[in-house]
C-alpha cells in the first residue's frame, strides 16, 4: 500500500465536497476491492474518504420498491425479513455473494461503484429496472451501466441509495467460477412492472448486458420451455482459461432456464 | 476409575490443536528479532530474458533503505545444491546448471528472484524495490516439456543441450520387447498428470540473524527439515560450518512438500545478516508463493501394456517427460526416476516392466516433490492404463484388477523395477473398499441418477506407494546425496516425565500426539507426561525431516531403539536396588519387576536413582536417563489400497460432483486412528483437488495464467463430501512397530478412482481418458463435441 490521507466526513455534503476538491482520492465504502487494489499497489489514491459515518445503510420497503442506502452490507440484504419477502431473489442474490467475511464489509453502493464483469448485483440492478440514486441525481440501470468496470457515475458522484421496483417473479442463478466463485454466468430473470427483463452477468465482455431474446420469448410465454431455440452469440463473450466464449454462451442458455424454472 | 488409555491405537485427541486453534501458534512470521531489517525481492516477470542492466542507485538512496544486493554482490558465494544426481541410460551424469541465488546475467522464470532490498521497514523495502531499474531483453522461451524438446526452442541453460537434464531408464526393455511381441493385445495411453502449486497455508518466510559477539547464525524458517537447510545451506552456499549455524523451524502451516527444500531466500537472509549485523527477515506475499514455491507433477506419458487373451499383464512400457522448470530444486531430479518408475509394478504381478524418463528444463518454476511425489503420478498412470485395458478389451475392471493382484502368499516381493514390497494384501482392502462403497447397487443408483438426466460413473483404483524413505546405502546407490536415517533422543527426567528429541517435523500431522502415545505404550509414561521437541538444530542431536511419510516408519523406530536403550539401562539400575540378576528383571506398563517375585520399581523411582545415583552401580554405567539412536531402516515401507469414487455430472453444465467417496488402506500398525483419518481425508481432499479442481496453467511463453485464488482452484468443504475411510492392514515386517505410513496414500489413491469414475460416466460419449482437472469446461467440449458429431 501506498500512503494515503485518510478521512472520515460526517455529512455527504463534507464527503463531496472532499471528493470534488481532489481528483485521485477515493471513497472506501466495505474496502473488499478497493483495499486489495491498494495492497497490491495497483492504485495511488492521494486521500481515502470513508462513507462509513454517512448514515447510508439501511433498508426501507414500500409497497412496490425496496430501496437500499448505498452502504448496506450483502449480509444485511440478505438476511432483511422484508428483502425476503419483497424480492427474495435479491436476499438470495446477497447471500451468494463471496464469502461470510466478504459479506459482513462489502456493499451494494461499493459493488455497483465498482461495476467489476462478474458481479452479482450488477445483474439484479439490470432486470429489476432499478434507480440508482447519488447525492446529485437518479440514474436508471438501463443508463448506469456502460462496459465493465464503467459507470455512468462522474468522478465526484457518490451513490446514495439503490431503489428496486418489486416484481411479480423473480430469480437469480448463478454459475460460479470455480477458482472466485464470482460469477461465470450469472443470470437474473424478472417480470413485472417493468415488463420482461433478462440481465446476465460474467459472460459479456462489456459487463452485464440485457439478453433481449430471452426477453422477447419469455414476454410471449414466461416459461423455461419458451427459451427453448433461443441461444446467444459467443461473439461478445468473455473467454478466459475457466471458459471459452462458446461455454460461456451454452452456460447463458442453461442458466437462463434454471432461472426461469426457479422463478415460477 | 482407570486412566483413559493413550498409548498406540487410541484416538487420543491431538495435544498441538489448543494453541493451532486458539492463535498461539508460534510461526516463523510470529518471531521478531531486536534491531531487524526487512527484506523485499524484486522477481522477474519476464519466463526468459538476458538482464541488461539493473541501476540500484535510486533504490538505494531511498528513505530507510539498509542495502541493495544483486548477483555481482554474491559472487563469493555457491549456487542452491542439487540433493540427488541421476545418470541417464549412457551413464553419464545429469545435466546440472548452476540455480544461483540470485539471477546471474539471465532470468530464467517468471518469479526468478533479481535483486533484494533490505530496509527499516517493509514497507520501505517495497518503496525501494520499485524504483530498481531493471532492464530485460526477452528470450524465446518455452513452458512446456513438449515444446521445450522441440528443435530450434529456446535454451534455458547453455550447459544443458535441447533442455535435456536427463534420459534416465529402468527394467528389462528385452523382456518387455519379448512380451510384446507374443501378447494378444496390447494397450497404448497417452496421459498427462497436471501441474499442481501446493499452497501451504502459511507462506514462506525467512528470519536469519548474526551473534556478532560468538560468530553464530541463526535461521528460522518455514522448513520441514531444519537439520537438511542447515547441511545445503551452510556446506554448499554459504560455507559455514554447522557448529555455528542453526537453523529454527518453530510452528510450520503445511508444507506438502514445497518446504522440505533449500530456498534462496533463506541463503540471502542469512548472509545478509552476517554482513549487515542486523536480523533481516522475508515473508512471501501469496503472489510470491504462487511463482518461487516448488511447483509439483508435470509429466507428460505414454503408456502401454500387453496382455494375453485372458486379460493376464505381460509386460509394460513407459515414456514419460517430466518438467523439472528453470533448475533443479533439492530433491527434484529423484522425484520422476525412483520415486515414480520404481512404483509402477503397483500392486499387479506384471512379469516385465521397462521405463524411460526424460527430465526436462522450462521456463516455469522449478517443479519438485509434493505430496506423494512421483508415486500419484505412478498410481495415476498405471491404474488409467488399467482402465483403458478395460475400455479397448472389454474386461471388466474389478476383475482384472484382482486377477493380476500379486498373491497374497507371494511377499515378500521383488518387483521388476527394483523394489521388494514386505507385506500386503490388495484383495482385502479392495474387497472391504467394495462393499463400504456398495459397489454392487451402482448400477440402481446410476439408473436413478439417469432418471434426473444425470450422468453417473463409478472408479476403482488400487494403488501401492513407497514411504519412509529409507536405506541409506540404497538411496545412495541410487544418487541420493544425504543419508535418510532417522534420529531419536529420549529424555527421562529425573522425576518420571519424559521429553522426546526428534529429528522429524511436524507441519500438520500432529506428531506431537503420535509420538508422545509411543512413548505411553513403550514406556509407560502417561501420555500428559511426554512432550515432542522438533524442529531446532540446537536441540535435537541430528535428523533427515518430514516428507515420503517416514515419520513414524523411521522417526518413530528411531524412538523405539532409544527407549529400548532406556529400558535396558533402567534394569541395570532396577537390578541393583533391588539386589537381583539384570536377566531377571522384567520391564512393563512402566515398572521394572523381579521376574517371579512382587518386587517392583516404577520408571520414576529408576529416573530419579540415575539422577540421584547415592545407591548406584556407579562402576558399571553412568548416572542419568538419556538416550540417543538413529535409525536406518532396511527397505521401504508399502502402504497400499482401494478408493472408490462415485461422481454424477450434470451434463448441461459439465460439472462433476463427488457423490460418494469410499477409502480401504492398508497402513501397517495405526498408532492414532483418527489421526490417520485426517491424513486420508486430507490427501484424498489433495487428490480430487487435482482431478477436478486445481491446476497450475502457463502460456505458451511461460507467463503463469493461474497466479492467484481468483484462477487458481482450491478445492473448498463444498466441493467435497464426508469420505468413508477404514483401513485393512498388513503389519511392515522390518520395522519394530509394524508401521507403514499414511501422510501421502490419499493424494496417490484418488486422483485416478476420481477420473476412472468421470471417464465411466462419460462411457455413452465414446470417452477414453480425460487428463486432469475434469473441469466443467473440459466436461461440457466432450459432451458439446460427441452432440455435435451426432447431429
Ligand atoms: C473474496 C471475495 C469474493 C467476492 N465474491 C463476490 C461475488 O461472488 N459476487 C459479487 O458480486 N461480488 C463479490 N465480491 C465483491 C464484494 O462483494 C464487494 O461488493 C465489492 O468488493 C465492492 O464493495 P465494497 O463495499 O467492498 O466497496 P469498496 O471496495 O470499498 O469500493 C469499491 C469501489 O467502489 C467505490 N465506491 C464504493 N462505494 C461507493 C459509493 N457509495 N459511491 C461511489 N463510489 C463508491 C470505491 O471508491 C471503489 O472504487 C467479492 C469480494 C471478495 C474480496
Amino acid at each position: 500500500m501506498y500512503d494515503f490521507a485518510y478521512q472520515k466526513p460526517s455529512s455527504l455534503a463534507d464527503a463531496a465536497r472532499a471528493l470534488a476538491s481532489d481528483a485521485d482520492a477515493k471513497v472506501l465504502a466495505g474496502g473488499q476491492t478497493l483495499i486489495p487494489v491498494l495492497k497490491q499497489r495497483l492504485n495511488k489514491p492521494s486521500t481515502v474518504i470513508d462513507l462509513s459515518k454517512l448514515g447510508l445503510a439501511g433498508i426501507k420497503v414500500s409497497g412496490d420498491a425496496v430501496t437500499i442506502g448505498a452502504m448496506t452490507t450483502h449480509a444485511a440484504v440478505a438476511a432483511s425479513a422484508e428483502v425476503k419477502r419483497a424480492i427474495p431473489a435479491l436476499a438470495a442474490l446477497a447471500g451468494g455473494i463471496g464469502d461470510i467475511q466478504v459479506r459482513n464489509r462489502g456493499t451494494i453502493g461499493g459493488s455497483l461503484a465498482n461495476n467489476d464483469p462478474s458481479a452479482c448485483y450488477p445483474a439484479a440492478v439490470l432486470a429489476l429496472g432499478a434507480t440508482i440514486t447519488t447525492n446529485k441525481r437518479s440514474i436508471s440501470a438501463d443508463d448506469y451501466f456502460q462496459g465493465m468496470f464503467t459507470t455512468a457515475l462522474a468522478a465526484d458522484e457518490v451513490i446514495t441509495e439503490v431503489s428496486f421496483p418489486v416484481p411479480a417473479r423473480a430469480a437469480y442463478v448463478k454459475f460460479k467460477n470455480p477458482a472466485s466463485r464470482y460469477a461465470m454466468v450469472g443470470v437474473f430473470v424478472a417480470t413485472g412492472p417493468k415488463g420482461v427483463r433478462v440481465a446476465v452477468t460474467g459472460a459479456g465482455q462489456g459487463g452485464v448486458f440485457r439478453h433481449t431474446a430471452a426477453e422477447a420469448a419469455l414476454g410471449k410465454s414466461w416459461s423455461a420451455a419458451a427459451l427453448d431455440g433461443v441461444s446467444i452469440s459467443p461473439d461478445n463473450m468473455n473467454s478466459d482459461i475457466h471458459a471459452s466464449a462458446p461455454y460461456r454462451a451454452h452456460l447463458v442458455g442453461v442458466i437462463t432456464r434454471r432461472a426461469v424454472a426457479a422463478a415460477g | 476409575m482407570n486412566a483413559p488409555f493413550e498409548g498406540i491405537g487410541a484416538s487420543v485427541r491431538r495435544k498441538e490443536d489448543l494453541r493451532f486453534i486458539s492463535g498461539r501458534g508460534n510461526y516463523t512470521d510470529d518471531i521478531n528479532r531486536p534491531n531487524q531489517t526487512h527484506a523485499v525481492i524484486r522477481r522477474s516477470d519476464r519466463p526468459h530474458a538476458t538482464i541488461v542492466k539493473i541501476d540500484t542507485a535510486a533504490a538505494k538512496a531511498a528513505p530507510g533503505v539498509v542495502a541493495v544486493y544483486t548477483a555481482e554482490d554474491l559472487a563469493a558465494i555457491g549456487g542452491l545444491p542439487c540433493g540427488w544426481q541421476i545418470h541417464s541410460k549412457d551413464g553419464s551424469p545429469m545435466n546440472e546448471p548452476k540455480h544461483p541465488v540470485l539471477a546471474e546475467g539471465k532470468v530464467r522464470h517468471v518469479g526468478d528472484p533479481i535483486a533484494v532490498v533490505i530496509a527499516e521497514t517493509k514497507q520501505q523495502a517495497r518503496d525501494a524495490a520499485e524504483l530498481l531499474v531493471i532492464e530485460l531483453k526477452d528470450l524465446p522461451s518455452t513452458a512446456t516439456v513438449t515444446d521445450a524438446l522441440k528443435p530450434g526452442a529456446g535454451q534455458v541453460h547453455d550447459n544443458a543441450p535441447g533442455n535435456v537434464c536427463y534420459d534416465w531408464h529402468l527394467g528389462d526393455k528385452e523382456a518387455v520387447e519379448a512380451a510384446f511381441a507374443k501378447a494378444a493385445k496390447v494397450v497404448t495411453l497417452d496421459l498427462e498428470n497436471s501441474r499442481m502449486i501446493p499452497n501451504a497455508m502459511e507462506p514462506r518466510v525467512a528470519l536469519a540473524e548474526f551473534d556478532r559477539s560468538t560468530s553464530d547464525y541463526t535461521l528460522y524458517t518455514t522448513s520441514q527439515n531444519p537439520h537438511v537447510i542447515r547441511l545445503l545451506m551452510g556446506a554448499f552456499v554459504l560455507g559455514l560450518p554447522e557448529h555455528k549455524l542453526r537453523v529454527v523451524a518453530p510452528d510450520v502451516g503445511g508444507g506438502f512438500g514445497s518446504k522440505i527444500f533449500h530456498y534462496a531466500e533463506e541463503a540471502l537472509v542469512t548472509w545478509a545478516a552476517g554482513k549487515l549485523g542486523r536480523p533481516v527477515k522475508w515473508t512471501a506475499e501469496r503472489s510470491e508463493s504462487f511463482m518461487s514455491d516448488a511447483h509439483g507433477r508435470d509429466h507428460v506419458s505414454t503408456a502401454q501394456m500387453a496382455v494375453d487373451a485372458q486379460g493376464n499383464f505381460l509386460a509394460l512400457k513407459v515414456s514419460t517427460l517430466a518438467n523439472m522448470g528453470a533448475y533443479l530444486s533439492t530433491f527434484a531430479p529423484a522425484v520422476p526416476t525412483y520415486l515414480y518408475g520404481t512404483l509402477l509394478a503397483g500392486t499387479y504381478k506384471t512379469p516385465a516392466i521397462y521405463v524411460e524418463v526424460k527430465a526436462v528444463f522450462t521456463n516455469t518454476v522449478p517443479v519438485d516433490a509434493y505430496r506423494g511425489a512421483g508415486r500419484p503420478e505412478a498410481s495415476f498412470l498405471l491404474e488409467r492404463l488399467v482402465d483403458a485395458v478395460c475400455h479397448d478389451t472389454g474386461a471388466d475392471p474389478v476383475a482384472i484388477r484382482r486377477q493380476n493382484f500379486i498373491p497374497r502368499d507371494a511377499f515378500p516381493y521383488q518387483t521388476p523395477v527394483a523394489l521388494q514390497y514386505d507385506s500386503g494384501d490388495y484383495f482385502t482392502t479392495l474387497d472391504v473398499a467394495l462393499k463400504n462403497a456398495d459397489y454392487a447397487g451402482f448400477p440402481a443408483r446410476k439408473a436413478a441418477a439417469a432418471a434426473k438426466g444425470k450422468l453417473r460413473g463409478i472408479g476403482v483404483s488400487t494403488y501401492i506407494e513407497a514411504c519412509g524413505i529409507a536405506p541409506s546405502a540404497v538411496v545412495g546407490s541410487l544418487g541420493a546425496r544425504a543419508g535418510l536415517y532417522e534420529v531419536a533422543n529420549i529424555r527421562v527426567h529425573p522425576t518420571g516425565s519424559v521429553t522426546v528429541f526428534t529429528g522429524t517435523h511436524s507441519h500438520g500431522q500432529g506428531h506431537e500426539t503420535t509420538l508422545a502415545q509411543l512413548v505411553t505404550s513403550q514406556l509407560g509414561v502417561p501420555f500428559s507426561q511426554v512432550d515432542i521437541v522438533h524442529g531446532d538444530t540446537a536441540k535435537i542431536p541430528f535428523g533427515m525431516g518430514t516428507y515420503g511419510s517416514r515419520s513414524l516408519a523411521v522417526g518413530g523406530s528411531a524412538m523405539v531403539k532409544a527407549m529400548d536403550k532406556i529400558i535396558a539401562k533402567g534394569k541395570k539400575i532396577a537390578a541393583h536396588l533391588m539386589e537381583a540378576s539384570v536377566e531377571d528383571i522384567e520391564f512393563a506398563d512402566g515398572s521394572f519387576k523381579v521376574a517371579g517375585t512382587d518386587k517392583v520399581k516404577t520408571l520414576s523411582e529408576i529416573a530419579l536413582t540415575a539422577y540421584v545415583p547415592h545407591n548406584y552401580p556407579i562402576t558399571e554405567i553412568e548416572p542419568g536417563l538419556d538416550e540417543t539412536a538413529f535409525y536406518d531402516p532396511a527397505n521401504f515401507t508399502f502402504p497400499g489400497g482401494c478408493h472408490v469414487c462415485e461422481v454424477e455430472i450434470d451434463p448441461e453444465t459439465g460439472v462433476t460432483s463427488i457423490v460418494n467417496f469410499t477409502a480401504v488402506d492398508d497402513f501397517g500398525r495405526v498408532v492414532n486412528p483418527m489421526i490417520v483419518e485426517g491424513q486420508v481425508q486430507g490427501g484424498i481432499a489433495q487428490g480430487i483437488g487435482q482431478a477436478l479442481l486445481e491446476h497450475a496453467i502457463y502460456d505458451e511463453s511461460g507467463q503463469l495464467l493461474s497466479g492467484s485464488y481468483m484462477d487458481y482452484t482450491m478445492p473448498r468443504a463444498d466441493d467435497l463430501i464426508n469420505i468413508s475411510s477404514a483401513t485393512e492392514n498388513t503389519l511392515c515386517t522390518h520395522n519394530p512397530l509394524g508401521v507403514k505410513g499414511c501422510g501421502e496414500a490419499g493424494t496417490i489413491g484418488s486422483p485416478p478412482a476420481v477420473i476412472n469414475a468421470v471417464v465411466n460416466a462419460l462411457k455413452e460419449y465414446g470417452v477414453r481418458h480425460i487428463n486432469m482437472p475434469a473441469s466443467p469446461q473440459k466436461i461440457w467440449g466432450i459432451i458439446n463435441a460427441g452432440r455435435m458429431a451426432a447431429e
